[in-house]
């Protein structure tokens, strides 16, 4: 457990241990109670809260929130207000909020938002304490986006939506895979033998803000290329990249027709059509067949699995999810209400069943939560349990800010692979032009 | 213009009330029957309303523009540098070839089939007015909803296009409407066109059908055929209309948002993307405000210029006067 976090000293080992020895003796709790995990917040009286949250992916997500929600309002007499938009429109209004210091006290947001707007944001760094001492802490990614200094916390992780890639386990037998290939180089071999066989992969090309970001960050980390180093030079014209762009050329190939038109639903609709064997989603492909009450659909349940993205030539994960913060605004009447409303979402209490309810599109941000019965009660669940853990921060290896969030609104990592993939454009020349593009917003 | 009184009650507080009524009243007695006074003030409220959701969001745009303003944190005057900046990237500079090619082209189609239906629909057809509102209907239905429909259509899985001519033996692999860079500034242009051509149909039908029969009477007395008819007759009475029906064309089109976020997002490999496009892509998600609002402005240059060609180039023409050109 605590090789997963960076920053665990020795001294926090040993208490954690002595928890987890603790823990034992009391029951079958699936998190480590660390003695030292106290909290301590009377919220203001009075006080009403406003939320702004993403729009649920899944319906089970919002019902239980809502019961979650309830419930604080029922212990603590503090009413609270949720609204929901988009999660691309979430970006802009919190963006307003911090701006014009006027809104919604708390914002569930998405990726680096936070990091646009650090000083508008309550200082939580009491909270993340007490809920990582008390969860068997934080996995790195989270405090690469929200504790941008390395001391103080700007927001409170709440989790991602985490992508694997998801397909058919007859066709990949077919091909003459029994596992799915775990790197890089096996995986192309499988690419290349689904589409002989006739039963092609694909993955988003086009202008896919979540779907296209996703794949082509994997693939460029896990040749061990990036967009800027740790201080934001930029340096994606690299022969990393350049292997990269030639191993997505080989890989396009091997694509259904179509794929660079590919926005965000389309392949979940090739996928579920039976037009595509393997493609890189969140878990809603599966529920989609699983729940769905055609009968043709329900055996494609029976036949999809998912894996964690291949390691590449880096050695280690590089995958990009989904990531999603809570961050109060300073301009909140009501802090300590805030904070008490974030600290009771994240409790096990509320968070687990959250989970749950949540059917895997939630990977929660805290160690202790890997436990949660959601990964394990239907082993398909099983590959998004690890998302946050082995995912890194959008903008990856620089700091986070307006460079990092303009680079990723513009599709530059996206054409840049669409570029060589589709050879409109050859690695070298792909690489140059987006080593031209990302320097632009990089230039401060 | 009003005009007080006299200054010289101005600022004096001692005046009695008689007094001052009388000067209200004598006030309201001349701004009754003074012709600009009046006028003014009946124009008042549009003007209000002209100036604070046409003018002032212009003028910010403007200013915005100039700044380095992100979303979310108020920006410096920075000059000229935003456009300095768009005029260096390459994505920009591949917009405002997209949004012209993309404006010319779904113009002069409109217009000319826009123009052949508005002939058709001058004729005497049975059901006429069923007919017409028919031919409304892509013009009335929600651009957003046409546009998923669309989006359908030129699917690469779905496409019922694809798959009819592959059912009819006619092609043997899905054609890639919206991945291939020409076929998806095509494609969308299509989908323009759908939706535009009505709105220049039914204009221009409005035109034709206040056309005196006696001109055409008095032409084919004269001997000239339908083509002669059409050239000397029927297209100088149209001009006018004409002039200000593509001038709206030319601008919805050059502006155009909706079509393109749904079916491409600007994709594939940015070969859709259009100045109106880009400019929402970089100030909102990217929160670049005052850059996006830098390539919003830029759009007006081209905006003025095509109003001022329609103006000087077809509506001003000296033989509508009754001269010569």
């Amino acid at each position: 457990m605590s090789r997963s976090i960076r920053t665990t000293k020795r001294r926090d080992f040993l208490k954690t241990t002595a928890g987890v020895a603790a823990a034992a003796t009391v029951g079958p709790m699936i998190w480590i109670k660390d003695a030292e995990a106290q909290w301590s917040n009377q919220p203001e009286k009075g006080a009403k809260l406003r939320v702004l949250r993403w729009s649920r992916f899944v319906q089970g997500d919002i019902d239980q929130y809502m019961k979650n929600v309830q419930a604080f309002s029922a212990k603590y007499g503090i009413e609270v207000r949720i609204d929901n938009e988009s999660w691309e429109d979430v970006r802009p209004k919190a963006a307003v909020a911090a701006n014009t210091g006027a809104g919604p006290d708390i914002i569930l947001s998405t990726h680096d938002d936070a990091n646009l707007y650090p000083e508008k944001l309550v200082d939580v760094t009491d909270l993340c304490t007490y809920l990582g001492k008390k969860y068997g802490g934080w996995y790195p990614v989270c405090e690469a986006y929200l504790r941008p200094n390395g001391k103080n916390w700007i927001g409170v992780p709440l989790g991602c939506a985490g992508n694997t890639l998801v397909y058919r386990e007859s066709q990949v037998k077919a091909a003459g895979f029994d596992k799915f290939p775990r790197d890089t180089d096996g995986f192309l071999k499988l690419m290349k033998a689904l589409k002989e066989k006739g039963t092609p992969g694909g993955f988003a090309l086009g202008n896919a803000t979540g779907d296209g970001n996703v794949w082509t960050h994997w693939l460029i980390w896990s040749h061990g290329a990036k967009l800027v180093d740790e201080k934001n030079n930029v340096v994606i014209n690299s022969p990393q990249t350049i292997k990269a762009l030639e191993y997505a050329r080989e890989l396009y190939q091997t694509f259904v027709p179509g794929t660079l038109s590919w926005l965000d639903p389309n392949n979940n609709k090739a996928f579920l059509d039976g037009q595509c064997s393997v493609t890189a989603n969140g878990i809603s492909i599966y529920y989609a067949a699983k729940t769905s009450k055609d009968p043709k659909l329900q055996e494609m349940a029976a036949d999809i699995n998912h894996a964690n993205m291949p390691i590449g030539p880096a050695g280690v994960p590089t995958e990009l999810n989904l990531f999603f913060n809570q961050m109060i605004f300073k301009h909140t009447k009501y802090p300590k209400a805030a904070k008490e409303f974030i600290r009771f979402m994240m409790e096990e209490e509320q968070y687990g069943p959250w989970m749950q309810a949540a059917i895997g599109y939630v990977t929660q941000p805290l160690v202790a939560y890997e436990k949660n019965p959601i990964w394990t009660v239907d082993p398909k669940h099983t590959p998004y349990r690890d998302a946050m853990k082995i995912m890194r921060p959008i903008g990856y290896a620089g700091r986070l800010g307006y460079a990092s969030a303009g680079a990723a609104a513009d599709f530059i990592v996206v054409n840049m692979v669409a570029e060589a993939a589709s050879g409109a454009r050859t690695p070298q020349e792909a690489a140059e032009r987006a080593q031209k593009r990302a320097e632009r917003y990089y230039k401060v | 213009m009003i005009g007080f009184p006299s200054p010289r009650f101005r600022g004096e507080g001692t005046l009695h009330h008689a007094t001052v009524a009388r000067l209200v009243h004598a006030l309201v007695n001349r701004l009754q029957n003074n012709r600009n006074a009046l006028g003014l003030l009946f124009i008042l409220p549009a003007g209000a309303l002209l100036l604070f959701f046409l003018t002032y969001p212009l003028g910010l745009g403007v200013w915005l523009g100039f700044t380095d303003t992100k979303v979310g944190r108020g920006g410096h005057w920075v000059g000229l540098e935003n456009y300095v900046f768009l005029f260096g990237d390459s994505v920009a500079r591949l917009s405002l070839f997209n949004t012209l090619f993309y404006t010319v082209v779904a113009s002069v189609i409109k217009f000319a089939l826009g123009l052949w239906l508005a002939l058709l629909l001058n004729k005497h057809l049975p059901f006429k007015a069923f007919i017409r509102a028919v031919v409304l209907l892509p013009f009335i239905v929600p651009t957003a909803l046409s546009a998923i429909a669309f989006w359908w259509i030129y699917d690469a899985q779905f496409s019922v296009i694809s798959w009819t001519l592959t059912k009819l033996g006619l092609i043997d692999r899905y054609i890639d409407f919206l991945g291939d860079p020409w076929n998806a500034r095509f494609s969308t242009i299509a989908a323009n066109i759908w939706r535009g051509v009505p709105f220049i149909a039914i204009c221009l039908l409005a035109g034709l059908q206040t056309i005196s029969p006696s001109y055409y009477e008095a032409a084919s007395l004269d001997g000239a055929t339908p083509w002669q008819q059409f050239r000397y007759v029927t297209l100088p009475l149209l001009t006018p209309i004409i002039a200000v029906v593509m001038t709206f064309s030319v601008l919805f089109t050059f502006t155009d948002f909706q079509l393109i976020y749904v079916l491409t997002r600007g994709g594939p490999l940015n070969a859709t993307h259009l100045m109106a496009t880009l400019s929402f892509q970089r100030a909102i998600p990217g929160g670049a405000l005052g850059e996006g609002a830098a390539l919003a402005v830029a759009m007006v240059p081209f905006l003025l210029a095509a109003i001022l060609f329609s103006y000087f180039g077809l509506q001003r023409r000296a033989w509508q006067q009754g001269g010569k050109d």
